[in-house]
C-alpha cells in the first residue's frame, strides 16, 4: 500500500510569548521570556513562585460566560487554537466532508485545576457528597478534543493521547500515521496544559522538578547552562491542521511544509530521571529518521526536549552526538522551553509550530538565557544561544519526552512537489 | 417578587447564561432555557448551597420550572 503524504495546512498558538502564531513566532525569534510572578493563585508559601503564564488571557472573549464556566482552562484554550487553526487552514464543514475531518489532542495531566477546586470544596465539608456535575466532564483529558468536534462539527477519529510531556507529539504521530493510511482527509492535532495551580506547582515542586530562582524568573529556564536548576513550568496550547497532501492540492490550500516522519520509544528506565546514556532518546531520533527515510546529516535544527533540568539536558546532549556525530558540530540545537518555559502535555505541539516556522522561514530560534558553560558539554556544539540564527532549514526535529520514560519525536521538511 | 425568588431567579441567570427577563415562573429549565440534564442538577445543587438545605433526589425530580424552584424553596428554605 502507498502511504500518503502529509502536510501542514494550518497553525493555531496561544503560548505565554504569544496568543497567536504570530505574536508566537515573533517573541521566539526575539527571545522573549514568557516567565514572571505567579499570578493565578497565593504562592507566597511555595518554594517555585513564578511560571510562564498566559498573557491577558480571557476566555469570554473567545466562548460565551456560560460556556466558559463548563470548561476547564486547558479546554478553553484548546478551544482558542482550533478556532485559529480552523479559519487558518480554511476548514469549512459545509464544502468538504466532516465525516473524514478528525480531532487527537492531548494534554499532560488535564483538568487538574478543576479537580483541585473540587475535592477541596469536598474536603471543606461534613463528608457529605456535593460534587459538581460538570466535575468530571470538566475534568478529564480527553475533554477538549470532544469540545473541539462539537465547536467546530468535525465527525472523523477523535481521542486523546497521554504520554505526559510527550503528549502532543504522539498526538501529531498518531494524526500523521491516520491520514497516512487514508484514515482521515484532515486531522486537527495538538494539545493544551494548564497546571499553574496549588496542586500543579506543589506536585512538581515536591518532585524537585522545578526550578527555584525566584530572584529572577525570566532567566530561569536556562537549559544548557551550568547553572540550571529544573524547568519552568509554562501554560498554552498549540494545534497543527494535518492534511492529506492530495487533499491539500485539490481544495489549493496553503502548504507550510510536509511531516517527513514520527517515531516513539521507552526509556525503560525510572519513573522521571531520564535513561543517563540517553538510550530512549537516541532510539527516538533513529526511529524517526527512519519513518522519513532521512539520514542523520539532513538535519539542520534540532529543537530539543532540553527542559533545563541537570541531568534531563545531558542525557539528551549525549543522544544526540550518538545518532548524528559529527554532523552534530553542524546542525543549530535549540530549546525554546527557555522562553517559553515548559508546556508540559502542550510542549511537543508548540515545539512542532517553533520547526515548522524554523522551516518556513530559515531562522531558526535561540537558547535564551545562556550565562556560563557547563564544561560537561561539548563546546563545539551550537546551542544557538542568544540570538536567533539564519540559516536554510530543509528539516528540523523535534524531540519531546515524558514522565514515565516515554519518548516521542517528529521530523517536519520543506514541502517539495 | 420575595427575597427567595430574587434569589432563585439570579442563580439561574448566573448558571444558565440566560436573560433575566426569560427566568418568568412558567419557565421550564430544559424547554425554554436551554438547560441540559446536567444543568438541572447543577442548579439544584445550588439552591442547595445558596439556601442550606438537602433537597432529595425524588423532591428534585418534580423541580422543573422556575416557579416549582421558588415554591419548594419559600416551603422548606430555613
Amino acid at each position: 500500500m502507498q502511504l500518503k503524504r502529509v502536510v501542514v495546512t494550518g497553525i493555531g498558538a496561544i503560548t505565554p510569548i504569544g496568543n497567536n502564531l504570530e505574536e508566537y513566532w515573533n517573541g521566539l525569534i526575539n527571545g522573549v521570556s514568557g516567565a514572571d510572578y505567579i499570578k493565578q493563585f497565593d504562592c507566597s508559601k511555595f518554594k517555585t513562585r513564578f511560571a510562564c503564564e498566559l498573557k491577558n488571557f480571557d476566555p469570554t472573549q473567545f466562548l460565551d460566560k456560560k460556556e466558559a464556566r463548563k470548561l476547564d482552562r486547558f479546554t478553553q484554550t484548546a478551544l482558542v487554537v482550533s478556532d485559529q487553526a480552523v479559519q487558518d487552514a480554511g476548514i469549512n464543514t459545509t464544502t468538504m466532508n466532516a465525516d473524514r475531518i478528525g480531532v487527537i489532542f492531548s494534554s499532560g495531566i488535564g483538568g487538574l485545576i478543576t479537580f483541585q477546586q473540587e475535592v477541596v470544596e469536598f474536603a471543606k465539608g461534613d463528608g457529605t457528597p456535593r460534587f459538581n456535575p460538570f466535575f468530571i466532564p470538566k475534568m478529564i483529558l480527553d475533554i477538549a478534543a470532544g469540545h473541539i468536534s462539537m465547536r467546530h462539527g468535525l465527525r472523523g477519529p477523535n481521542y486523546a493521547v497521554v504520554s505526559a510531556c510527550a503528549s502532543s507529539t504522539h498526538a501529531i504521530m498518531d494524526a500523521f500515521n491516520l491520514i497516512r493510511l487514508g484514515k482521515a482527509d484532515i486531522i486537527l492535532a495538538g494539545g493544551s496544559e494548564s497546571v499553574v495551580s496549588e496542586a500543579g506547582v506543589g506536585g512538581f515542586n515536591a518532585m524537585k522538578a522545578l526550578s527555584e530562582r525566584n530572584d529572577s524568573p525570566a532567566t530561569a529556564s536556562r537549559p544548557f547552562d551550568k547553572d540550571r536548576d529544573g524547568f519552568v513550568m509554562g501554560e498554552g496550547a498549540g494545534m497543527l491542521v494535518l492534511e492529506d497532501l492530495d487533499h491539500a492540492l485539490a481544495r489549493g490550500a496553503r502548504i507550510y511544509c510536509e511531516i517527513g516522519g514520527a517515531g516513539a520509544t521507552a526509556d525503560a528506565h525510572h519513573i522521571t530521571a531520564p535513561h543517563p546514556e540517553g538510550l530512549g532518546a537516541k532510539n527516538v531520533m533513529l526511529a524517526t529518521l527512519s519513518d522519513a527515510g532521512l539520514k542523520a546529516d539532513d538535519i539542520d535544527y534540532i529543537n530539543v526536549h532540553g527542559t533545563s533540568t541537570p541531568l534531563g539536558d545531558m542525557a539528551e546532549v549525549k543522544a544526540i552526538q550518538a545518532v548524528f556525530g559529527e554532523h552534530a558540530y553542524d546542525i543549530n540545537i535549540s530549546s525554546t522551553k527557555s522562553m517559553t518555559g515548559h508546556l508540559l502535555g502542550a510542549a511537543g505541539v508548540i515545539e512542532a509550530i517553533a520547526c515548522v516556522m524554523s522551516v518556513v522561514h530559515d531562522i531558526v530560534p535561540p537558547t535564551i538565557n545562556h550565562f556560563t558553560d557547563d564544561p560537561e558539554l561539548d563546546a563545539r556544539l551550537n546551542f544557538t544561544f542568544g540570538q536567533a540564527q539564519k540559516r536554510t532549514v530543509n528539516a528540523a526535529l523535534s524531540n519531546t519526552f515524558g514522565f514515565g520514560g516515554h519518548n516521542a519525536s517528529l521530523i517536519v521538511k520543506k514541502y517539495v512537489a | 417578587m420575595s427575597d427567595i425568588a430574587t434569589r432563585v431567579k439570579k442563580i439561574i441567570v448566573d448558571k444558565l447564561g440566560v436573560d433575566e427577563a426569560e427566568v418568568t415562573n412558567e419557565a421550564s429549565f430544559t424547554n425554554d432555557l436551554g438547560a441540559d440534564s446536567l444543568d438541572t442538577v447543577e442548579l439544584i445543587m445550588e439552591f442547595e448551597k445558596e439556601f442550606n438545605i438537602s433537597i432529595p433526589d425524588e423532591q428534585a425530580e418534580t423541580i422543573t420550572t422556575v416557579g416549582q424552584a421558588i415554591a419548594y424553596l419559600e416551603e422548606h428554605a430555613k
